[in-house]
């Protein structure tokens, strides 16, 4: 086990994984609060629904085929870090490692996509002060991707511990509250995919 | 180039109020002071050391008292200054829009600045202790919570000699919060100030709750934990469901101003309603998040006082749980008057009057508890006593506000503001003054002097009924709030000059409160015992002030007032000495890091505020940085070996 206390304590590994253990409750709760603000978000939106205030509509512009292929690729990654934590299970660090890297392709390409997606929307006349409607739109969708973005440097991060430490009860701590958070985003997708996307074509 | 620089200065410096050059004068006065007392007497790396970078859960709750404390007087100076101008019909002692400006951070700073941190003071000094564990769940955390606290409040502060304060009221509604109304620095400083502390709030939340949950001493089982820590609980789970919501409306507001999105303006879609719904959702929970820990405070000091155990455990519990709940059920009775169908009305009415029976049944539990006790009236005692007939009262109009009919007569009159002031000031200040007197001495090993308390207690008190109950009536009178002067044909002007009077003498009692603390910090009653009041809760069991692993030995606990029943079963002779085994303390190391992050935070905020992107991309990098660096620490732990437990030990004068 990757400790670095020079103490002869015999309790050390038992207090470790007690203490990773209380991490890994707090980031649950973490990820309720941030249900809490991704729900605020999703009521603003639903509020600001018909606000177009004569501007272009959301059905006018969607281009749909590139969304499905954004959740295609956002579900794939989070099968993908699932995978990495089955690695991490058999205790396969080159494997979790090459794993998350997939899961971080993925989700680099996912962040582009929607990127791009926005560009083009911005370039048909649709911003963020064009409407409540398009407020709305860019900040619950960017703040999602935002969390995406975020969850991409996280990643880095524990690739290069793990490369240098292994599999520890810290790092493995550490990968859990990752795919819990990566699965979280992906559900979060899949509502605003339905919500934002599918209800605003129809 | 001279031009230019003395343009910005003009705009950026507020300028042309004597009180805000007095402001600036003492601001710079007090920090040359500060950097020269650290300088001469070579205390930097001590601050550093002891202070900066501590993750003691005791000392970042004696940093969140002070600073709570100089936000009481800070709120309490506008508190002042508004009851001054209004003391006479036609007093032109502040400016309209200087009026303004005072009464949204006097009402802004209270709750957010004072209120809250005193809160988190209370938490941190008590809650591990209380639970026997040696420290929060997550120390670092901890430590970044307060720091993210502190400068938000510095942020918001500032305002008022840099750039000029917010004057939108407390909550900020659009459109008067847009830049159309206000068009300075001023709002923008409120979002950002409290958005930097609101986050630090959330993860106090998350902490407390785990820390309840999991650190328990072995044995305390939920049903036999003290109420103090379950109000904690109850109040961190509205927090943890609350501030989320906090956060999305300050950033959208934000971004109605800074990026030009609608979703509060009055034109392109934006609805003005939507942010007065989104701020009550959070701003009602608030109320009870505040209020409710104080409950907690009264439930232990009514136990100890009167020499029982609490009355009615159970209900105690579960009325702080449900008040947890139905506070989120109650947010449109804040505009009843805006127009709504009747129903949606009627929901808020009743859901509001039902929060008042659980209220209700707390207080009959503590005049259970006091009947037949031997009561002794040490201070945390007699804040405790006077708090009950004030927050009745309080109790009663909040429930004659709820019958929305009524509501159309006492919208924001000054029967409001009598009201809220009554349950703020009597609920929350009282309880959170208890609460500091009665465990003062295990924060700092001596007591604060009886009869300097007292005379502060006494003018606080006469002072308070004196101040607000006039108010009730100028409500009838048709006294509307935020008024900044009115005329001698109102027929307002005696009651006005008498609610002022109160005004003042309770702020002579915050007077005698702090020649109390500086009195006893040299005469003050040194507490030996580690147990001055003869308490029932863990944290007594241990000496005062509680060395930095509180516990030597972790307690195993058997009943609920696990100390009392030691006691008692000493005094018995039914005790039986367990055997003591000294291990090596697992201790979190000091950090720096929370306190460097907070400072770019500051930065993001401050950028923000002036629309300078560059700097607010300086501190996102920053921040993130702090993160990353963070991330990699693995060594962040150590422990202290039994030898030096030992020692510590027998400096208190303990033997283990
Ligand atoms: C210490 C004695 C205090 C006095 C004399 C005082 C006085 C006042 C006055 C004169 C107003 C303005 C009313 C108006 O709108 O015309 C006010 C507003 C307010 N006060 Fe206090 N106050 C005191 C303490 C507190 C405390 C302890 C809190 C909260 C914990 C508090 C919270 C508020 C709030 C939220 C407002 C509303 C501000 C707004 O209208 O936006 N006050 N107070
Ligand atoms: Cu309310």
């Amino acid at each position: 086990m990757a400790t670095n206390h020079d103490h002869g304590h015999g309790h050390d590994h038992d207090h470790h994984e007690e203490h990773e253990q209380l991490k890994v409750l707090g980031f649950w709760i973490f990820v309720v609060t941030d249900c809490v603000l991704f729900g605020t978000l999703f009521a603003t939106y639903a509020v600001m629904m018909n606000s177009f205030a004569g501007g272009p509509t959301g059905q006018e512009l969607f281009q749909l085929p590139g969304v499905i292929a954004s959740t295609f690729i956002l579900l794939t990654s989070s099968f993908t870090s699932g995978l990495a934590v089955l690695a991490m299970n058999k205790g396969n660090v080159k494997q979790l490692i090459a794993w998350l890297a997939v899961t971080g392709l993925l989700g680099l390409s996912f962040v582009v996509l929607e990127v791009t997606e926005f560009m083009h929307l911005m370039s048909e006349g649709a911003t963020m002060a064009t409407s409540g409607y398009w407020s709305a739109f860019y900040t619950l969708v960017g703040t999602h991707g935002l969390h995406v973005t975020l969850g991409l440097f996280w990643m880095t991060a524990l690739m290069m511990q793990l490369k240098r430490r292994g599999i520890s009860a810290v790092t493995r701590r550490k990968i859990t509250n990752f795919s819990l958070y990566w699965h979280f985003l992906d559900v979060v997708w899949i509502f605003l995919f339905t919500v934002v996307y599918l209800m605003g074509v129809m | 180039m001279w031009e230019n620089i003395k343009d910005f200065a003009s705009t950026f410096f507020v300028t042309g109020d004597p009180l805000i050059y007095g402001a600036d004068v003492s601001i710079v006065l007090t920090i040359i002071a500060i950097l020269f007392v650290l300088t001469k007497y070579k205390k930097w790396g001590w601050l550093w050391r002891e202070w900066l970078t501590t993750v003691d859960h005791k000392r970042i709750g004696i940093m969140y008292l002070i600073a709570s404390l100089l936000m009481l007087f800070r709120g309490g100076v506008d508190a002042l200054l508004m009851r001054v101008q209004l003391a006479f019909p036609n007093v032109e002692f502040l400016h309209s829009d200087h009026y303004n400006a005072i009464f949204t951070t006097h009402g802004t700073i209270m709750i957010l600045f004072m209120a809250m941190p005193m809160m988190f003071a209370l938490f941190n000094m008590v809650v591990p202790l209380q639970l026997g564990a040696r420290d929060v769940a997550y120390p670092f955390l901890n430590a970044l919570s307060f720091w993210l606290f502190m400068l938000g409040a510095m942020l918001f502060n500032l305002s008022f000699v840099i750039g000029g304060s917010p004057d939108a009221g407390w909550l900020s509604y659009p459109p008067l919060s847009q830049n159309e109304f206000s068009p300075g620095p001023g709002q923008n400083f409120y979002i950002w100030g409290i958005q930097i502390s609101g986050i630090g709030s959330l993860a106090t939340g998350i902490n407390f709750i785990v820390t309840i949950l999991k650190m328990r001493a072995p044995g305390m089982k939920l049903s036999k934990m003290p109420l103090f820590s379950w109000s904690v609980l109850s109040s961190c789970i509205m927090i943890i469901f609350a501030f989320p919501i906090l956060t999305v409306t300050l950033a959208l507001l934000f971004l109605d101003r800074f990026a030009g999105a609608h979703f509060f303006t009055m034109d392109g879609g934006g609805n003005p309603m939507m942010y007065l719904n989104l701020i009550w959702m959070w701003g009602h929970p608030e109320v009870y998040i505040v209020v409710v820990p104080a409950f907690g405070i009264f439930s232990e000091i009514v136990a100890t006082f009167s020499r029982k155990k609490i009355f009615g455990y159970k209900s105690m519990v579960w009325a702080m749980m449900i008040i947890a709940v139905v506070s989120f059920f109650t947010w449109a009775h804040h505009f009843f008057t805006m127009g709504t169908s009747a129903s949606v009305i009627a929901f808020f009415a009743i859901s509001t009057m039902i929060v008042g029976i659980p209220t209700g049944v707390k207080v009959f539990n503590w005049l259970f508890t006091m009947y037949r006790g031997r009561i002794s009236f040490k201070q945390p005692m007699l804040w405790t006593i006077a708090f009950i007939p004030c927050f009745v009262i309080g109790g009663a109009t909040g429930v004659m506000l709820a019958v929305a009919p009524a509501d159309y007569q006492y919208h924001n009159s000054y029967f409001l503001v009598a009201h809220f002031h009554q349950v703020l000031i009597g609920g929350v200040v009282f309880g959170y003054l208890a609460g500091i007197y009665y465990w003062w001495p295990k924060l700092f090993g001596f007591k604060l002097d009886e009869k300097l308390g007292k005379w502060g207690f006494w003018f606080w008190n006469i002072g308070f009924y004196v101040c607000f109950m006039p108010q009730y009536a100028l409500g009838f009178m048709g006294m509307t709030r935020r008024y900044y002067t009115y005329g001698w044909d109102r027929g307002w002007a005696d009651l006005n000059l008498v609610s002022t009077v109160g005004a003042f003498m309770m702020g002579i009692g915050f007077i005698f409160q702090v020649w109390q603390i500086a009195y006893s910090i040299k005469h003050g009653e040194r507490d030996t015992t580690g147990d001055p009041w003869n308490g029932r809760t863990l944290e007594w069991s241990i000496p005062s002030p509680a060395p930095f692993y509180n516990f030597a030995v972790v307690p195993q606990v058997k009943e609920m007032d696990d100390w009392w029943e030691t006691k008692e079963a000493k005094a018995n002779g039914t005790y039986k000495e367990q055997p003591a085994k000294l291990e090596p303390i697992h201790m979190p190391k000091n950090s720096g890091i929370p306190f460097i992050m907070a400072n770019f935070w500051f930065l993001v905020g401050f950028g923000f505020t002036f629309g300078w992107v560059w700097m607010a991309v300086i501190g996102f990098i920053g921040v993130f940085a702090c993160m990353w660096a963070r991330s990699f620490q693995y060594d962040t732990d150590y422990y202290v070996p039994v030898e030096e437990v030992r020692r510590t030990e027998a400096s208190l004068g303990r033997v283990v």
